[in-house]
């Protein structure tokens, strides 16, 4: 039930951020989400694809630095208090995130959360347990997206 | 020539003995020291032995040629104080050389050595207008580095009153210099222009609001831009002077008021410029790896120490009647040692850090600038898959590791800067890590 997340070095200098896109979309790789994050002085981008193993694989011809992280995707009720009430069953269970974001779509009422445990399979079982939330495949996410798409 | 070159300015008859008079002095004093050495350290008459000679094999200066090289490493394999050529109780004071890996190398002195010391930095000291009414403000570090204790000693050799600054607190430097109306100011050159520099901040104009007259630089090298602008800032007239604690520390060369070069202390050492790739001497006037040998120091005696500094040796006579020949500007270094706030640095104890905190070594570029005048280091390390990692909490540590690893190495503090892979420079053949931004080598040679 995991899924594979691509977790990219950037470093801080301009163009470096729109080179992984020129690769990413001269190979045909769709992104479904993706986030970053920064610091002064380097970044890390993390991206969400089907593709992910061709993506690695051009990525890494470009020079990039690429990890590939298990990471676990959530579907959440897109609604006030949909969030809070997942993080609060992670919190009493003692699971801990280590980062999280998130693809909420106007046009549906689910939200897909993706996040990162410290374990993952432990986080499953939690998801697996609760009634409101499910965790998402590979190809449930990618469906997911598409509906969002379609109904745009 | 400045207005001081008319006046007296020579503290001691030997800086301006007839040449045939100093080479026979350095003759004896060489002989003398063979025969030290090779009664007291085992580490030389084991040397001699293997080349089958002997003091009496030493009858001129030229025969300087006939005796090993001594090198840095040999200070290392000889810690801590195997080299001594008097018994331990003889010694009077024990320094240590800058950021070395690991263990440093001592700079020990009988009191007959720091009498010579202070003796040394007071020639240059006076030569620079220094005199026993003023007031000279040392802004070198004390402790373990020689160059605070050494000009200290020689300010109070000159007759002067000396205010040991140290380092640090800018302010109140300022503060202690305008305060006691005080005419040298002895630092690095960088530091000097830090000082103009926080005094304009201060709503100060340093030329004509700081009372010095005077200043003796050294440490690390500077050029005669770097001089033309603390001239004009600080509104004073500025002296080079050179030394390395593994021979003495300052006092081995100084300026006098021609400034045309630094007056060699040849009655106290034997110099000889050589290339560094073939050993020979260079022709008169080429640049070469200076050399020397301790002719009058008894703690330590250390026969022809390759320096690897590179610079000229002008021999033509100087108008300000000293007989001494004079050593330009260090233009370089024939190994790769940077010079950096003063510390010495090597290219390899980076790599240590890299490698001990990575397991591998990546590969890393050095550069070397000088923003406000204090000298900025960079290192740039192209990240490796197995260095990165998605959670920034654990990027920040590598980070925070390799530059704690860095400094405790070398002593000094870095900005690092983590690169994508094949984004820094590659060289055939020897790798150059290093980019020095400070000078260009025009203006090193200027
Ligand atoms: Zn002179």
């Amino acid at each position: 039930m995991k899924i594979q997340q691509l977790s990219v070095f950037l470093e801080n200098k301009p163009g470096q951020m729109a080179g992984v896109f020129d690769i990413l979309g001269s190979n045909g790789v769709n992104i479904i989400t993706m986030s970053t994050a920064d610091t002064e002085q380097f970044g890390i981008l993390r991206i969400i694809t089907r593709e992910w193993e061709k993506a690695k694989t051009v990525l890494e011809e470009g020079q990039f630095v690429v990890n590939l992280t298990p990471v676990v995707a959530i579907q959440v009720p897109h609604k006030p208090g949909g969030l809070s009430s997942i993080l609060a069953i992670f919190q009493k269970q003692n699971i801990n995130i280590e980062y999280m974001y998130a693809f909420p779509c106007a046009h549906t009422t689910e939200a897909v959360l993706i996040a990162r445990f410290e374990d993952p399979d432990a986080a499953i079982k939690v998801v697996r347990e609760s009634e409101n939330f499910k965790a998402l495949t590979e190809e449930d996410v990618f469906k997911e997206k598409k509906a969002c798409e379609i109904q745009s | 020539m400045t207005q001081l070159a008319t006046e007296q300015t020579i503290w001691d008859k030997n800086e301006s003995l007839p040449r045939e008079e100093l080479e026979a002095l350095q003759a004896k004093r060489l002989k003398e020291a063979v025969a030290r050495v090779y009664q007291n350290v085992p580490f030389y008459t084991k040397k001699f032995d293997d080349l089958g000679i002997s003091a009496d094999d030493i009858n001129s200066i030229e025969d300087v040629r006939k005796l090993p090289f001594t090198v840095k490493t040999d200070l290392r394999d000889n810690y801590p104080l195997d080299l001594l050529a008097v018994p331990r109780e003889k010694l009077a004071r024990l320094h240590a050389s800058s950021g070395t890996t690991g263990k440093p190398t001592f700079a020990v002195f009988t009191q007959e050595d720091l009498d010579t010391w202070s003796d040394l930095c007071a020639r240059f000291l006076y030569a620079g207008g220094l005199r026993k009414n003023q007031f000279a403000h040392v802004a070198f570090g004390y402790g373990l580095f020689t160059g605070g204790f050494g000009l200290h000693y020689g300010i109070e050799r000159v007759g002067a009153g000396v205010i040991p600054a140290a380092s640090g607190n800018t302010r109140r430097q300022i503060s202690l210099l305008r305060d006691l109306n005080t005419e040298t100011l002895i630092c690095t050159p960088s530091y000097a222009l830090n000082i103009a520099e926080v005094a304009r901040e201060e709503g100060l104009d340093p030329a004509k609001d700081l009372p010095i007259k005077f200043g003796h630089f050294g440490g690390e090298p500077w050029t005669e831009d770097m001089r033309e602008a603390i001239e004009a800032e600080l509104g004073i007239t500025a002296y080079n002077n050179y030394g390395l604690s593994e021979v003495l520390g300052p006092g081995v060369a100084g300026e006098c008021p021609c400034r045309n070069g630094m007056h060699l202390q040849e009655d106290h050492f034997l110099f000889e410029l050589v290339d560094p790739q073939t050993d020979e001497p260079v022709k008169p006037g080429e640049v070469g790896e200076l050399i020397i040998t301790n002719l009058t120091k008894q703690a330590t005696t250390l026969l022809r120490y390759r320096t690897r500094d590179l610079c000229v040796i002008h021999e033509d006579v100087c108008d300000c009647g000293r007989t001494t020949r004079r050593m330009g500007r260090v233009i370089g270094r024939s190994d790769d040692m940077m010079i950096i706030r003063g510390v010495n640095v090597f290219p390899s104890q980076i790599e240590e850090a890299l490698l001990s905190v990575e397991g591998t070594t990546p590969h890393y570029m050095i550069e070397l600038d000088r923003p406000g005048n204090l000298d900025r280091v960079t290192v740039s390390v192209e990240i490796q898959p197995h260095m990165f990692s998605d959670k920034m909490t654990e990027m920040n540590m590598l980070k925070r590791a390799i530059d704690k690893e860095i400094r405790t190495i070398t002593g000094i503090g870095v900005t690092l800067n983590l690169v994508q892979p094949q984004t820094l420079a590659r060289f055939e053949g020897k790798a150059k890590r290093v980019i020095d931004n400070r000078f260009t080598k025009e203006e090193l040679e200027k």
